[in-house]
């Protein structure tokens, strides 16, 4: 294995910057003071290295290697099987059904906070809160779900005594309508809070001058903020997309049996007893996973590109 | 919408009809009447908080007066929603679209008012041209520095040819130089063009400079709208006195309609004021030096302890003894009044006003 590649990179970062030091009476320090830079950013890049790339590695190594340690390509064409191709369907669905409710939720939230006191009590509360709520995730909210608006929760039996049945024709909670339920409820305040930022930086005189040269909400809306509003808003929904794409604590409490989705099937891979244990095939999901993601990301940080130097 | 810049001729009357605006128990406006000849350029001059923004956002309709009217041209526009008011505006923060060049900001108005592409695209161009920045076209507003922006700014407002021009200290966040340099710029374009225009600004110096009438706002109200020369030369309150130019404070005793002010006998400019102590308000310039041989101690004999060249003038300050006065006089006069010199104070005898009532001196 090579796992102190980071600490060599740590300890060139370390060795230019010492030099800097020593040269810091000369008066001219262009690149030295680069060097500089690095030293500051040791910690990330050993952070990365360990909680990053590293596993990142064992993971491309594993999905190409057999049990017995030999190079196979057999892991990927596994993921074209079809319970696996489903797993991935319902993944993507289920992400982008809940970052698409969520970001419009959200984005909506975000308005009405932006659009108030900016040191109001509604502001604070409602960030904090949300602060919270985006991280809230796991046995608790599967359990929060269950006792409130699963078959024997309280909201559940309260509607259902008067007259509003949700489960007509059985529990959907357990399954991919139930997840996107449960998601949204960490996507809108997440983004909230990864949204407001942008709703901030849109200055009240873009509307005034809009209205003094004659142009009243509809026209502010499609020419303006919309158009200024929408590489974050997108950049936002992608990453609430990768949020719910790679999260997993929350659907394995909440499914016990079966994996739906791609990390319950990567769990299952690599836990299941009865031989069926496959971890290079599990790896190789994870590896697609990572494709996806990265895609996602490298989309949203161009679109917050695009935005930030507007926004300056 | 006419053709081009029409030039002058095109303005028309605006009138502000004892507006009343309050915030909560904040009196923002207590009842500003002010009217603007057509294609006049009026400077609302006041220090922080008098009210100047809330009178030019309730002529843009950009808020609601809770009293008085708004007329322009004749019409009475007060409930007219901002964007059927026909008025252009240049904000104090900079509020270009960050999404749009330079060239797309000043079409923006235009295509709000149905005007065809080639025809938008031509005469915002012209407006760029205005404005010296033909150069910038396809800049971003990030591109472009702070007084760039504001001329782009200019332009916008111009270009969907307003009836009336509204400027809310476009000039403060810029450096001195390019203040007055681009001040210079907007009264030439306002010229140019004709239009109507109310110009905020809490900068004296900038209002004498650029304006028809200057018109002086204190705590929500107009002190005094005249001339600049005027303004400066004649104020007719003693807020305005303070406000506008330096002025010394010199404690004096009103008698019969004169101040006597360190045995110099000067003239009111109300000879109806009390008599009794007061503070006579006299302008720099109605001081001047003379140095002869008899210098006995006096009360109009001081020390000379600065000498600030201001150019064709020179300001001076002198040390009474129990205080300093500034005096204003042409350089070459001023030459031999080096720090150190003895000179006695002799006072122009024009009128007077006395300093408001809470700064009357507490001795005789
Ligand atoms: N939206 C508002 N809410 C509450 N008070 C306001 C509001 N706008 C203005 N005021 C108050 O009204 C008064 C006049 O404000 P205005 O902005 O017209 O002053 P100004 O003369 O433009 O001052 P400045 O030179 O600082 O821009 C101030 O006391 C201000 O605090
Ligand atoms: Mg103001």
């Amino acid at each position: 294995m090579t796992a102190p590649l980071p600490d060599t990179t740590y300890v060139s970062g370390r060795g230019s910057g010492s030099t800097a030091i020593a040269a810091a009476g000369r008066p001219i320090a262009g690149s030295r003071r680069l060097s500089l830079t690095w030293v500051g950013l040791v910690p990330f890049f050993i952070y990365t290295g360990l909680f990053l790339f590293l596993p990142t590695l064992i993971i491309v190594v594993g999905s190409l290697t057999t049990k017995d340690g030999a190079f196979t390509t057999a892991n990927f064409s596994g993921i074209a099987q079809s319970y696996l191709v489903k797993a991935f369907g319902a993944s993507i669905t289920i992400s982008a059904a809940s970052a698409a409710i969520g970001a419009i939720g959200g984005a909506l939230l975000a308005y009405a906070v932006a659009t108030g006191n900016p040191r109001g009590i509604l502001r604070r509360t409602v960030t904090s809160a949300s602060g919270v709520f985006a991280q809230f995730g796991g046995v608790t909210l599967a359990f929060a779900f269950i006792a409130t608006v699963g078959y024997t929760g309280v909201v559940y039996l309260f509607l259902k005594d008067h007259g509003l049945d949700f489960y007509p024709k059985g529990v959907w909670l357990y399954d991919l309508p139930g997840l996107i339920l449960i998601y949204t409820y960490f996507q809108i305040p997440l983004m909230l809070i990864v949204f407001l930022p942008a709703l901030d930086g849109i200055r009240p005189q873009w509307r005034e001058a809009t209205e003094s040269l004659g142009g009243g909400t509809w026209h502010y809306w499609r020419y303006v903020a919309g158009p200024l509003l929408a590489p974050s808003f997108l950049g936002c929904t992608l990453l609430l997309f990768a949020n719910s794409f790679s999260a997993y604590a929350t659907a394995a409490a909440l499914i016990t049996q079966g994996g739906v989705i791609v990390p319950l099937q990567i769990a299952n891979l690599l836990t299941s007893e009865t031989g069926r244990a496959a971890p290079g095939l599990a790896k190789s999901l994870a590896l697609a996973m990572i494709v996806v993601v990265l895609v996602v990301t490298t989309l949203y940080t161009l679109l917050q590109r695009r935005t930030s130097q507007w926004v300056r | 919408m006419t053709t081009g810049a029409a030039g002058p001729g095109r303005g028309v009357e605006v009138r502000l009809d004892d507006l009343q605006r309050r915030y909560g128990n904040a009196t923002a406006l207590a009842g500003l009447t002010l009217t603007l000849a057509p294609g006049e350029l009026v400077a609302l001059l006041g220090p922080s908080g008098c009210g100047k923004t809330t009178a030019l956002r309730l002529l843009a309709g950009l808020e609601e007066p809770d009293s008085g009217r708004v007329v322009v041209d004749g019409v009475d526009v007060t409930n007219v929603p901002a964007n059927r008011r026909d008025i252009g505006m240049v904000f104090q923060a900079y509020s270009l679209f960050p999404h749009m060049s330079a060239m797309r900001n000043v079409e923006f108005g235009m295509q709000l008012h149905d005007v065809g592409p080639a025809e938008r695209r031509k005469r915002a161009g012209d407006m760029l041209e205005l404005v010296g920045l033909s150069a910038h076209a396809h800049k971003y507003a990030h591109q472009m520095s702070g007084g760039q922006q504001q001329r782009v700014a200019l332009a916008r407002a111009l270009a969907i040819e307003p009836k009336v021009l509204l400027l809310d200290e476009p000039l403060s966040a810029l450096d001195a130089k390019v203040r007055s340099r681009l001040r210079d710029e907007i009264r030439r374009v306002q010229l140019e063009v004709g239009t109507t225009t109310l110009f905020v600004t809490h900068d004296q110096e900038e209002a004498l400079a650029i304006a028809d009438r200057v018109g002086v706002m204190n705590a929500g109200r107009l002190e005094q709208l005249g001339p600049p020369t005027t303004i400066y030369s004649r104020p007719a309150t003693p807020f305005v006195a303070e406000f506008v130019g330096l002025t010394n404070r010199l404690a004096g005793v009103v008698k019969d309609g004169e101040v006597d002010v360190r045995g110099a006998r000067l003239p009111l400019v109300k000879p109806d004021t009390p008599n009794g102590p007061a503070i006579a308000l006299v302008r720099p310039e109605a001081v001047s030096l003379v140095v002869d041989g008899d210098m006995v101690p006096g009360p109009l004999i001081g020390t000379v302890i600065a000498t600030a060249f201001l150019g064709a003038t020179s300001r001076i300050t002198v040390d009474m003894g129990d205080g300093t006065v500034l005096a204003q006089m042409p350089t070459s006069e001023a030459g031999a009044l080096s720090a150190g010199t003895r000179v006695r104070l002799a006072l122009r005898k024009d009128p007077v006003l006395i300093a408001r009532d809470e700064s009357k001196p507490t001795e005789a």
